[in-house]
């Protein structure tokens, strides 16, 4: 096991690299080496051309044997990406891995100062100075290993939580699912069908509810919302509170994923909406199709980017452009099935099948249409034939750019250009215009090709506005301590590498809630975040990195000033009133420590003491 | 100014941002003066204005800290809190007689590799337009960054900046938001007593001195220090003498002294 040495003599060695000539082409390194050698404390300096090589690690394993050293100083590269292997070889020769610095001579000197060898040759002196008064004021710690609570708490009952809470069971963790509806399915309810199937969009997700609803790992909680969240990763209190009912539940949970989903955007006024009747929105337009209730109409336009890119917010909503063309298509191929006066006539049009075709089918048909000049298709051709030419529904969709993307997409969007579907560009500097000319419902738009300025009759307009945060995100956010960002989204840890995972451990996050997604992206995003949500209920354990505050119970006064300032709620009160941190919720971002009025706070491996003797070793020639 | 002066720059950067970004500087091999020696911290928040107060009086031409950009904090809110207490650490440095202008906070995320070679240049070319710090040739200023020190570590100082972030963002327990200018005002009136206050303490330690005296050193009106001199003395913190009989003197009771 690793010895305790804090109390014994200090013996620092330096360990100086050269990295071929990547610092000793720049850097004196051998002389840096033999000025480490007279700094007070250090029994043992080299230089080695590779320290992080086999032969490297080796030499400083024997040193540590060798001449009984209980501080190591490695000065080579940034210690963000190799501190864990130094840290390893220390610990591997027997010696804490928290009694081991690491000095950038590379990244901060050697390469950042090719031209003036003696200067930056005087600085990798100072800053391998610094780190040997660092080091000699270090002391062994021990990482923290917490017990986890084996279950998991879900928010929100959407086709992302359902997924993730059935997937969680599966794997035998115990589910709450909360849902602040009366009913699962979440935002999915109102469509009408799901891009690209032409399957009822109820129907494709009910298998899915009743597996949430009959597994026996999980207990779903209708009408009812997280009121109270306490704890951090693996140990999580959570209360959950019926919206018509005073009485919480308690529970213990380990993990947590938010799963909230997000509303559609509406505004009055936007291009006529609430003002004029038949200006509806996607959503709303869905609803119709769904319960049979659109009027007939023979002109539909569809609005695209109403309220997003820049208008009222700044992101694009992604899914529109799809559901749009996915609609636009339903009009021509299927409306007399959505009509409303369909069942009250009885009269019912065989169900035109929409399919993606198959990439080189699409390629023959371009071959086909091309040697033809610009006629229309023999499919094509043959509904209208059988529609009757006079009831074709003409539907146009304005938009800046189509942003079909995906691969069946892109085909489909193909699909819809051969339906005679009309796309009209607009710039956002001159947008169509929704106008009311006597009774007649009227768009008036730039038209950019014949850059003439356009008005067309219209029975329907339809706003793909964008899908925008819940309202209630933000108690959430302030409920778990995740942020939410500029848009109102929820915020993952990191935009490229963590998509799924918050800052905050044990909290992950879903669909919709964290930006617009289709719902193939939701159902890969929750079984993304239940699998990192099952990572520390399987391991049945966490591992804290021993960076973390620790009060001074002594000095403490209990005045809660580090209670209010920590992101992570991990300092609570204990039952003398004074300043006690939960080890596993702690962070070691030292914002209580610099907060801490009584001085009573310092920070574990970056202490006052620590960070002052390696500043003020920068200045002058360490005592 | 010396041609040759190179100043001596101390830098605290974050690990998650300002650090990474000083890495990818590296990586990318953008070039910058030798004068920073910079140490790593988990976040910007961990910085009390104590410690650069300290890091300058004991001769550092200049101190820069590094955080991640607004919103981007690895640690959610961190660099809000450092955005405070920098504030109070310029208003320190500039009671005590240094220019502000010596520290600097600047935002730099792991991405902008090329800014933090020009932040850092910018930096060095401002402080050898300063010159050297006044501290190595001037022990009173040396004096009065130690009083602005310790008046930043006092309690009052330490409770207001840490909870005016909060203050100015959150309702308080009766739902109210603090108007910003009174908060404001009030940590600058505490800022201006406390660090009165502390250089009295400071100045009283090695030697008795009259409220006159005090009054020239510090450049407060003789009222303003027998306003100080009456509340140090309630909380017992400073002693009365009268060395001719006439007039008093005050030194500072050291706590736990000798």
């Amino acid at each position: 096991m690793e010895n305790d040495k804090s109390n014994e003599e200090l013996r620092v060695g330096v360990f100086v690299c050269h990295c071929g000539t990547n610092i000793g082409g720049f850097v004196d390194v051998p002389s840096v080496a033999e000025y480490a050698k007279t700094l007070p404390g250090v029994v043992f300096a080299m230089d080695n051309l590779y320290t992080c090589a086999e032969d490297g690690l080796a030499a400083i394993k024997n040193a540590i044997k060798e001449h009984k050293l209980n501080r190591v100083v490695v000065a080579s590269c940034t210690p963000r990406t190799h501190a864990p292997l130094f840290q390893a070889t220390v610990e591997e020769a027997g010696l804490n891995k928290y009694l081991f610095t690491f000095v950038n001579i590379r990244e901060h000197c050697s390469w950042v100062h090719m031209k003036e060898k003696e200067k930056a040759t005087e600085k990798a002196r100072d800053l391998v100075r610094m780190g040997v008064a660092r080091v000699k004021l270090l002391s062994p710690q021990e990482e923290p290993r917490i017990p986890v609570e084996k279950s998991a708490l879900v928010i929100g009952g959407g086709v992302a939580g359902m997924t993730a809470a059935h997937s969680l069971a599966k794997m035998g963790f115990p589910v709450h699912l909360v849902e602040k509806e009366k009913e699962l399915g979440g935002f999915v309810r109102n469509l009408n069908n799901l891009y690209v199937t032409t399957k009822d969009a109820t129907e494709t997700i009910m298998p899915l509810i009743e597996k949430v609803k009959s597994h026996p790992n999980i207990k779903v909680y209708l009408n009812s919302k997280v009121s109270n969240v306490h704890g951090f990763i693996g140990n999580f209190d959570v209360k959950i509170k019926p919206n018509d009912k005073d009485e919480e539940v308690e529970h213990k949970v380990g993990s947590i994923i938010v799963a909230t989903g997000a509303i559609e955007y509406t505004k009055e006024a936007l291009y006529g909406y609430n003002v004029y009747k038949n200006v509806v929105t996607l959503t709303e337009f869905e609803i119709m199709c769904k319960n049979k209730t659109l009027p007939k109409v023979k002109n539909v336009a569809f609005i695209q980017c109403a309220g997003s890119r820049g208008q009222d917010v700044s992101y694009c909503s992604r899914i529109c452009c799809n559901v749009a063309i996915k609609n636009a298509i339903n009009i021509v191929d299927n409306y007399d099935n959505l009509l409303g006066i369909a069942e009250q006539t009885g009269k019912a049009v065989e169900e035109v099948p929409v399919e993606p075709k198959a990439p080189t089918e699409v390629l023959e048909r371009r071959r086909r249409r091309s040697s033809r000049g610009r006629g229309r298709e023999d499919e094509e051709v043959a509904e209208e034939v059988k529609r009757g030419p006079g009831e074709r529904i003409e539907v146009t969709i304005f938009n800046r750019d189509i942003m079909s993307y995906g691969i069946a997409h892109e085909l489909y969007f193909n699909k819809a250009r051969e339906k005679r579907v009309r796309f009209v560009r607009y710039k956002p500097d001159r947008r169509p215009e929704v106008i009311m000319d006597g009774d007649k419902l009227m768009i008036k738009y730039f038209h950019e090709t014949l850059a003439v300025e356009r008005e067309m009759p219209v029975d329907l307009v339809i706003l793909s506005t964008p899908l925008i945060a819940q309202p209630d995100a933000e108690d959430i956010s302030r409920l778990l301590k995740v942020p939410c960002g500029q848009d109102g989204f929820f915020l993952e840890a990191h935009v490229k590498l963590r998509p799924v995972d918050f800052a905050t451990d044990g909290v992950f996050v879903c669909g919709t809630a964290r930006g617009p997604a289709d719902i193939t992206e939701s159902i890969e995003q929750a079984e993304a975040a239940a699998s990192r949500a099952a990572t520390p209920l399987a391991a049945g354990y966490v591992q804290a990195e021993a960076i973390m505050a620790h009060v001074d119970q002594e000095i403490c006064s209990g005045c809660g000033t580090c209670i209010d300032v920590c992101p992570y709620g991990a300092i609570t009160k204990n039952e003398e009133g004074l300043a006690e941190v939960v080890a596993a919720a702690c962070k070691g971002c030292g914002c209580c420590g610099a907060s801490c009025p009584e001085n009573a706070i310092s920070m574990t491996n970056y202490t006052d003491e620590q960070l002052m003797a390696e500043a003020l070793a920068a200045l002058k020639e360490a005592i | 100014m010396a041609e040759d002066f190179e100043p001596k720059i101390v830098g605290f950067l974050c690990n998650w941002c300002s650090y990474a970004g000083a890495d990818l500087c590296g990586v990318s091999r953008y070039q910058y003066p030798t004068n920073i020696r910079v140490v790593r911290v988990m976040c910007s928040t961990r910085i009390s204005p104590h410690m650069v107060l300290r890091i300058l009086r004991e001769g550092a031409d200049g101190v820069i800290l590094g955080g991640c950009h607004i919103g981007d904090c690895h640690y959610i809110s961190g660099n809000y809190y450092t955005e405070r207490r920098f504030e109070m650490m310029e208003k320190m440095i500039e009671l005590a007689g240094l220019e502000p202008e010596r520290i600097r906070l600047e935002w730099v995320s792991a991405s902008e590799g090329e800014r933090f070679s020009k932040v850092v240049s910018d930096f060095v070319s401002q402080i050898k337009k300063l010159g050297p710090s006044p501290v190595r040739n001037k022990p009173e200023v040396a004096k009065k960054l130690e009083g602005a020190e310790n008046a930043s570590k006092s309690f009052r100082m330490k409770a207001l900046v840490s909870k005016e972030y909060n203050l100015l963002t959150k309702e308080n327990v009766y739902e109210e938001m603090l108007d910003p200018e009174r908060l404001r005002n009030l940590i600058e009136q505490a800022a201006n007593d406390e660090y009165e206050r502390s250089l009295i303490l400071t100045l009283t330690q090695d030697k008795s001195l009259s409220v006159k005296d005090l009054s020239k050193i510090i450049d407060v009106p003789t009222d303003r220090v027998l306003e100080h001199i009456v509340a140090l003395r309630q909380k017992n913190l400073i002693a009365m003498e009268h060395p001719d009989g006439f007039t008093p003197t005050y030194h500072a009771i050291i706590i736990g002294g000798e």
